[in-house]
């Protein structure tokens, strides 16, 4: 009888895992199968696309070109633009990981009055939704002749990114034994010398994992730029966007666009998973 | 006072960059247009009374309902499941790659998926394909009698013969109009039915060759091909009392019982080939756009969930399946409520997220249907920064900042907790 009942149930238990198999293959190519639609329609020549779909390159290889995206990297507003994603997203990674450091030590490990007041203060900004800023940096911009540049974009992208920034580090910081800094200190280290000596290296797991996150996320902005850039400032979200109205007729510069604009943060993405999924899990309230 | 340097730069930036303008949209949400004049309240009716804003509070309302929810669902689904097969981190990662990319691209990512015309669209390709399997697809759309006819239209897209056929004699039942490319796969050169004793024989084809035209009108020639699969039917009195199925070259044979019948050409054989859905129409738009958001953010609620997963103690799974419970019970009864907290906190982030969702509905839907898919950041945008309205759009900010305080104030209590140790 016992014999028999197992028996049932590892084949119920076979079927099942059967199903389970089934069920995640499919969800699987649910979720592959847009992007390849992305991939191999940007290989294609519009005339192609627009007489049929992208799949029937499976039965005709041979309509594989890559002429949209060498007239892609021809065309000077793409590439300009792309240089502008650059020149955004670098130094506003750079500055929230750096400016974010400092805040966080100091709320750590220093000693002042109101310290954990402030430091609340900070945590209360994460969900502060970007669009409320809009419209009052936009006329601040505009006071002081930043709006429409570099400049002003990264400025924005730094202020939004700080809380999260702050909050991240403060708390792995935090963790750090308090032998190793009074140690350090006793030794007659400065605050500053102590910061980049103990504190960064240490800090480097949650230094990259804030580095990684920011940078996705400034990477992929189009709110943003699309308020604060101008069309010579402009990264290659807002570049695309602006051929989506006629999405049809610009479908052989969005296609390759697109698939280009993609090709950093997936590189990113593969290059370091843990540290983006780290970061991802620490920014659960952003 | 080194302290204090150590936190300048934030403090200033955060200060001039997130502090001041919250203070400045409230102030100015409640001026005028111009922002000289002050409006007491009028900005905040306006988020009732406008049309433009009431269509995004109620799309905002669905977005918030439904995205947060299904997202974290399928992420507790996929979590649970990946645990079962050896290749899970492949598809763990498949599914959160999607979080890599910007909304911009998935934008045009899905406008490429959602493409209405079947050929293209590879969404309509797939429902088309699922919908044709079960229901019969019609092979001879926009076939009809040409001209001196045996056949008549019999209403509703119906065709039908003139006369009534007879035992041991042939039939021709010509039409014209179907495309080339349209006719089935199958069709061969149509051949004239021979009379056979007791039957009824026949043929039904198309009597037109492009650059050939008619040939002989009403009878067969070499290069027309006949309707291969047309259903037949014989009526009399209205009921039907034989059908059949044309071959490949179009003949047919009907048994004695159909003598004196009428042959009819049910509509069923003409009606236009079915399209798919409008997915950015109107009325599908939202639910299509929301369908891009749960790609891309599935994977975030799977990952969170799937670390929490982690921390469940399997002894008691383990316990709960040697006390003879099913696995789902044991998924309904112990896995959900240990990871109720976690589900919590994905379920929140979502929600303040969903609130804020501008790329996906500003990329995806078309122009004609973006007044149909408008949610309040897109609302904001437009009226800030291309109708001049800076009044109505910071009182729209505003009430965006209002629904997130309740999570603001969550997050400040949980961490003062943790802050004095």
């Amino acid at each position: 009888m016992k014999t028999k009942q197992s028996l049932g149930s590892r084949l119920a238990e076979g079927v099942s895992g059967g199903l389970v198999r089934v069920f995640l293959i499919v969800v699987g190519l649910f979720w592959l199968v847009p992007t390849i639609g992305l991939l191999l329609s940007s290989l294609r020549s519009p005339e192609d696309i627009a007489a049929s779909g992208w799949w029937k390159v499976f039965t005709e290889p041979s309509q594989i070109t890559f002429d949209s995206y060498r007239k892609l990297l021809e065309n000077e507003d793409i590439t300009s633009s792309l240089l502008n994603t650059v020149w955004i997203t670098v130094p506003a990674t750079l500055l929230v990981v750096i400016i974010g450091s400092l805040a966080g030590y100091a709320f750590a490990w220093m000693e002042f009055p109101g310290r954990d007041w402030w430091f609340l203060g900070v945590v209360g900004l994460l969900v502060v939704p970007v669009q409320v800023a809009l419209i009052p940096i936009a006329e601040l911009f505009g006071t002081i002749g930043i709006f429409g540049s570099v400049l002003g974009v990264v400025f924005f992208h730094v202020g939004f990114g700080l809380p999260f920034a702050v909050f991240l580090l403060r708390n792995f910081f935090a963790e750090i034994p308090r032998e190793l800094l009074e140690a350090a200190r006793l030794d007659g280290a400065g605050e500053l010398r102590l910061f980049f000596r103990v504190v960064m290296p240490l800090g480097a797991p949650a230094i990259a994992a804030l580095g990684i996150f920011q940078f996705l996320w400034v990477w992929n902005d189009l709110l943003v730029a699309l308020i604060f850039s101008d069309s010579g400032s402009q990264p290659i979200t807002v570049a695309l966007q602006t051929q989506v109205r006629q999405f049809g007729n610009n479908i052989d510069v969005l296609a390759p666009g697109a698939f280009i604009s993609m090709v950093v943060p997936l590189a990113v993405f593969f290059a370091f998973q843990r540290q983006f999924v780290s970061g991802v899990m620490a920014g659960a309230v952003k | 006072m080194v302290a204090a340097l150590f936190l300048l730069p934030a403090l200033v930036l955060l200060g001039a960059l997130v502090v001041y303008p919250i203070g400045y949209s409230v102030v100015r949400s409640f001026y005028d247009q111009s922002g000289d004049g002050f409006a007491g309240i009028d900005n905040y009716k306006a988020l009732f009374t406008d049309e433009g804003i009431r269509t995004a509070l109620k799309n905002n309302v669905i977005w918030v309902v439904f995205a947060p929810t299904v997202a974290t669902a399928l992420g507790l689904i996929f979590a649970v499941l990946t645990e079962r097969v050896r290749w899970g981190t492949a598809f763990k990662l498949v599914v959160f790659m999607p979080m890599a990319i910007s909304m911009l691209a998935a934008g045009i990512i899905f406008r490429l998926v959602y493409d209405q015309d079947p050929d293209k669209g590879v969404a309509n390709a797939v429902w088309v394909g699922v919908h044709d399997t079960f229901a019969q697809a019609s092979a001879f759309p926009k076939a009809h009698p040409g001209r001196q006819s045996p056949l008549e239209p019999a209403g509703g897209g119906a065709f039908i013969t003139k006369s009534p056929v007879r035992a041991g004699e042939t039939v021709s039942l010509p039409l014209v109009g179907v495309a080339p490319d349209l006719m089935p796969d199958g069709a061969k050169p149509a051949v004239a039915a021979k009379p056979e004793p007791d039957k009824i024989t026949g043929t039904t084809w198309q009597d037109f060759t492009r650059g050939k035209g008619v040939g002989k009108l009403n009878s067969v020639d070499a290069s027309e091909l006949g309707y291969a699969g047309m259903r037949i039917e014989a009526v009399k009195d209205d009921k039907v009392v034989a059908s059949t199925t044309a071959g490949d070259d179009g003949t047919f044979t009907l048994p004695a019982s159909a003598d004196g019948a009428l042959l009819r050409l049910p509509d069923s054989n003409f009606k236009e080939p079915y399209n798919g859905l409008d997915w950015l129409g109107p009325s599908l738009v939202t639910p299509s756009i929301i369908g891009s958001y749960i790609w891309m953010w599935a994977g975030f609620a799977m990952v969170l969930i799937a670390a929490g997963l982690a921390g469940v103690p399997r002894e008691l799974l383990e316990a709960a399946r040697v006390d003879g419970a099913s696995e789902w019970q044991v998924f309904r009864r112990v896995t959900v409520p240990l990871l109720a907290p976690v589900l919590a906190v994905v379920t929140v982030t979502l929600m303040i997220n969903v609130l804020k969702v501008f790329d996906l509905v500003f990329i995806i839907a078309p122009g004609s249907s973006q007044d149909d898919a408008n949610v309040l950041a897109l609302e904001l945008y437009r009226k800030g920064f291309s109708e001049d309205q800076p009044g109505i759009a910071s009182a729209i900010s505003v009430f965006l900042l209002l629904l997130v305080i309740p999570v603001m104030w969550f997050n400040v209590r949980r961490l003062r907790r943790e802050v004095r140790r």
